[in-house]
């Protein structure tokens, strides 16, 4: 279980051959409160999953028990590593990276400080105490991915919002991370921008392990390969995107619950 | 048996004084997030106050009821213009109120200094209030036993006003998500004038019993800072419960350490424990859960 | 703005380093040349009791103004390292085998076994660099390994000033009370009465001194400068990126311990005195005045910060002692309420202000403000130039200079 932070990735197959995610009896609970009530999920490389569900379904909370933050019990297993129970930063280093709903970037540091911090946990105390020299080919690559090389010394505070996002996806690629949680990316990025990182997300996902959690349905339709639904911290329905939207129980839900003009919009625009 | 219940008594006697210097800043600091140094400066302000009332009064007895009044009023009045010339510009810097209400303790200490004198002053307790109370064979002095009642009556009635009033809803709502209380029409600039000049108020009202124990002075408060720091962290913020149960928990393993070994012992041993009861609750005795990431 | 901004950036940090040598160069001729030449032997002492004040400053600024650890309790470490260094010049007055005087009037007339292993030179240099740490590091990770941090740390730093400050006065019988340990005689085997080996105690603060803003220069432009200040900003964030922020901070805290030990134990001979009124709550916090004042996050600004207030208080408390309250308060008020960056920021607010009140640049406002709906390209953060953020905003470029001398 400890052995992931210690040892690198080996070979490139090697290391992409467990590379799933499989969740089993996922609860999450508050003081009683049932956050998240038994979920199974598996999500395999190349697959662009995406979670959606009304307010309080527990997506967010899956997302924060997969990483360390919220407690949780039962199994969530990622290349063989079990993430339930497993501290923060152990769980990050063994491949798994998320992002938050306000994107959380380093504002006074610059854009290839921000990467090269993210491409570090592994570093030893005689990197540490050393000025960086050159730029790591890791970062250098991902500052090309997310588009980000012409703003590599400015300050990430100064980043427009769009950019952020990117950057902070950026930085899981540097970390190496081979499963990406993605916390609502698009919220409130212009309609190009959302093209943008769509395509962006499709780039990496392929040969990676992507959950998106959305709230955009129209942002769903034209990237997600598949859609898990969530209701009241349980899987209400999974498949593809048509056969989710036909799902009667998805429909119930979104028309029942206080989510009306949401789903309503997401139906007839397109 | 009598050694354990005169253990029992300095420690809830310990505890009481603890709580009621607390009381106020598990409001400002609990609720508001504000770190006020100042606010042992507002228990001496209490205790001054207590001492000018005596001057105007005479009769101690009279004299201590109307102080407790007036002093929760000057501690308040106080509180109240540190809120809105300074801190209520400082609402995202918690850390730096830390440091400003500092410089403006040493401030308020001098004025003493100057206005009152260097040397310490007494302030006569009232008649009914001198001899002890025989109970299990040990001597409960009338002045302690006095204090802790003042200090159930303060808690009672803060959290009276907390669960009660709509300022209490207010303050409440204000410290689980101060943007959303905002869009719900809540004033939270009013909220936070007025948790602060209670909250400040009690102070003054913790300074005017303190008269009853010694003579005062102008660095009066900085003795009990700290000690009120530490039973709101170790309580947890968000609510009296928690603080209340961490004041009277620390006076009585200060009281039940210092009977065995010295003063000065007892105060790295109540560290210690503090620091390694906050390893296994990080968040204090009573945690107030939520969603966010800070 | 923004494209401005990245230019002077670079510029400034290509022209970091030979500043830097420059700022070292003129250092060492005022502390070296110009100084001795100019002051009395007096005055001399006093400043360089002042550089002593200035290393817990340097060590402060990059535990709180880089780490954003706000430490109340540097006295203690300053008192471990004064105390230790005072313990052995005790020890080494009285003799081989003897016992010092205090310990004569207050005690039983015997030196208790611990006092013992600092009747050596080397085993008391070293104390004074590993107590601090050790302490340090153990309540550090203590506290940062669980989570606690912001203003619990605060409190708790104070408190375990408090407690030391109490338990020094309640052991009179080996730490002299609340008269501290005074009377030293020599140095490691100089006396002490000797105006030279006074002078040549300022020559080892000064040249202490530089090699500690060496050592946190190097530390500020190095990755784990870079690291500090990202989790100072961001914990969680850096926690999910892998890494585990408490050794970060346990680090930045422990140097700054060592640096206030060494501090301390070079304020004993130039001083004369260490006593619980050095250690306690209220000279704790006192050390944050001139950090504050010059500018927390920067490298430079606690230093002079940290002399300049000394040298004031030195200067007005002997004929104002009343006035010298008022006004270091009043300092401390209206520098951390409206010039959180210190005076080292004053120039930025002065360009910004010119530069125009609604571009108010890389304003970073802590708590995280809900997304800006589709901003244009180039966009700047939104920063309403109102009193909340404007102070958030010089913070950050105190931050930018930090990386300049």
């Amino acid at each position: 279980m400890t052995d992931t932070d210690t040892t690198e990735p080996e070979g490139t197959d090697q290391r992409f051959r467990h590379d799933y995610l499989e969740v089993r009896g996922l609860r999450v609970e508050f003081d009683g409160f049932v956050a998240v009530g038994g979920v199974d999920l598996t999500v395999t490389p190349g697959d662009l999953r995406f979670l959606i569900g009304p307010n309080g379904a527990g997506k967010t909370t899956i997302v924060d028990a997969l990483t360390g933050l919220a407690p949780a019990t039962g199994s969530a297993q990622f290349g063989g590593v079990e993430l339930v129970g497993n501290k923060v930063h152990r769980i990050a280093r063994s491949g798994v990276g998320r992002t938050f709903q306000t994107a959380s970037v380093f504002d006074e540091l610059t854009v290839l400080q921000n990467l090269d911090i993210a491409a570090g946990s592994r570093r030893g105390p005689g990197t540490l105490q050393r000025k960086r020299s050159g730029t790591p080919p890791a970062v250098e690559e991902a500052l090309e991915t997310i588009g980000l090389a012409g703003a590599r010394d400015r300050l990430a505070g100064v980043l427009a919002h769009g950019q952020k996002q990117w950057l902070e996806i950026g930085m899981l690629l540097v970390q190496d991370a081979r499963l990406l949680l993605l916390d609502e990316p698009v919220a409130g990025m212009s309609h190009a921008e959302r093209e943008e990182t769509g395509q962006l997300l499709r780039r990496i996902g392929a040969e990676r392990t992507v959950v998106v959690v959305e709230h955009d349905m129209e942002f769903l339709r034209s990237f997600a390969s598949s859609v898990t639904v969530l209701h009241q911290g349980r899987v209400l329905s999974e498949g593809s995107v048509a056969h989710v939207q036909a799902d009667p129980r998805v429909v119930e839900v979104y028309l029942g619950s206080g989510s009306r003009g949401r789903a309503v919009g997401a139906g007839t625009g397109s | 048996m009598d050694a354990l219940f005169s253990q029992l008594f300095a420690g809830l006697s310990l505890g009481s004084v603890l709580l009621l210097a607390a009381l106020g800043l598990a409001l400002t600091f609990g609720q508001m997030g504000v770190i006020n140094m100042a606010h042992g400066e507002l228990m001496m302000a209490g205790a001054y106050t207590a001492y000018v009332v005596q001057g105007v009064v005479g009769d101690a007895g009279v004299s201590l009821l109307v102080s407790l009044v007036i002093g929760f009023l000057v501690g308040g009045l106080i509180g109240l213009l540190l809120e809105v010339t300074l801190l209520s510009r400082m609402h995202r810097r918690p850390l730096d109120t830390l440091l400003v209400t500092w410089g403006v303790a040493l401030v308020l200490q001098q004025l003493a200094r100057d206005v009152f004198g260097a040397p310490n002053v007494d302030v006569r307790a009232p008649q009914w209030l001198s001899g002890a109370v025989q109970v299990f064979g040990i001597g409960m002095p009338k002045t302690r036993l006095f204090i802790l009642l003042v200090a159930i009556v303060c808690v009672t009635a803060l959290a009276l006003v907390l669960r009660l009033t709509p300022l209490g809803r207010q303050i409440r709502a204000t410290v689980q998500n101060r943007d959303l209380a905002e869009t719900t029409g809540i004033s939270t600039r009013a909220t936070d004038r007025l948790t602060f000049f209670i909250g400040s108020g009690v102070a003054g009202v913790a300074g005017v019993t303190l008269t009853l124990l010694g003579s005062i002075g102008p660095t009066l408060g900085t003795a009990y800072i700290v000690d009120a720091f530490l039973v709101v962290v170790a309580g947890g913020i968000g609510q009296l419960k928690g603080t209340v149960i961490a004041a009277f928990a620390l006076g009585l393993l200060q009281a039940s350490i210092e009977y065995s070994t010295t003063t000065s012992i007892a105060k790295v041993l109540v560290f210690v424990a503090i620091v390694a009861f906050l390893q296994a609750r990080p968040q204090g005795l009573v945690a107030m859960r939520t969603r966010s990431l800070a | 703005m923004s494209a401005q901004l990245a230019t002077a950036r670079e510029r400034l940090l290509a022209g970091g380093r030979a500043r830097t040598l420059g700022g070292f160069g003129i250092a060492a001729v005022l502390l070296f040349g110009v100084a001795p030449a100019a002051l009395s032997d007096f005055r001399l002492n006093l400043l360089a009791k002042f550089l002593c004040l200035a290393m817990v400053a340097v060590g402060i600024g990059l535990a709180w103004g880089r780490g954003g650890m706000l430490t109340l309790g540097q006295g203690v470490y300053f008192g471990l390292g004064g105390y230790l260094m005072a313990m052995h010049l005790k020890l080494a007055d009285a003799g081989p085998g003897g016992v010092p005087d205090f310990m004569l009037l207050y005690g039983d007339g015997t030196v208790p076994g611990w006092w013992e292993p600092f009747r050596s030179p080397v085993v008391t240099i070293l104390a004074i660099v590993v107590v601090p740490v050790l302490v340090a590091t153990g309540l550090g990770w203590a506290v940062f390994s669980r989570r606690v941090r912001g203003a619990y740390f605060a409190i708790l730093s104070q408190a375990l000033a408090a407690a030391f400050a109490i338990l020094l006065i309640g052991q009179q019988k080996v730490t002299g009370g609340t008269n501290g340990l005074n009377g030293f005689r020599s140095f490691f085997g100089f006396d002490l009465a000797d105006p030279v080996n006074k002078r040549m105690l300022f020559f080892i603060a000064a040249g202490t001194l530089l090699v500690m803003v060496a050592v946190v220069r190097r530390l500020m432009v190095s990755r784990f400068g870079e690291l500090l200040v990202a989790v100072r900003d961001q914990e969680n964030r850096v926690r999910f990126l892998g890494y585990d922020p408490a050794k970060v901070k346990v680090v930045a805290y422990a140097v700054a311990a060592a640096f206030a030990g060494i501090g301390g134990a070079l304020f004993v001979p130039i001083v004369g005195i260490i006593s619980p009124a050095d250690v306690g709550v209220v000279p704790s916090i006192a050390f944050l005045v001139g950090v504050a004042i010059g500018g927390r996050a920067t490298l430079l600004g606690p230093v002079l910060g940290a002399i300049a207030v000394s040298w004031a208080q030195t200067s007005l408390s002997e004929s104002f002692p009343s006035m010298w309250i008022y006004f270091q308060g009043a300092l401390f008020i209206l520098v951390v309420a409206f010039l959180p960056g210190g005076l080292a920021s004053l120039g930025a607010v002065w360009r910004r202000r010119r530069a125009g009140a609604e571009e108010s640049g890389p304003a970073t406002p802590p708590e995280p403000t809900p997304p800006d709906p589709t901003p244009p390209d180039d966009a700047v953060p939104a920063a309403p130039g109102d009193a909340t953020t404007a102070p958030a905003t010089s913070d950050s470029s105190a931050a930018t200079a930090g990386r300049l001398p």
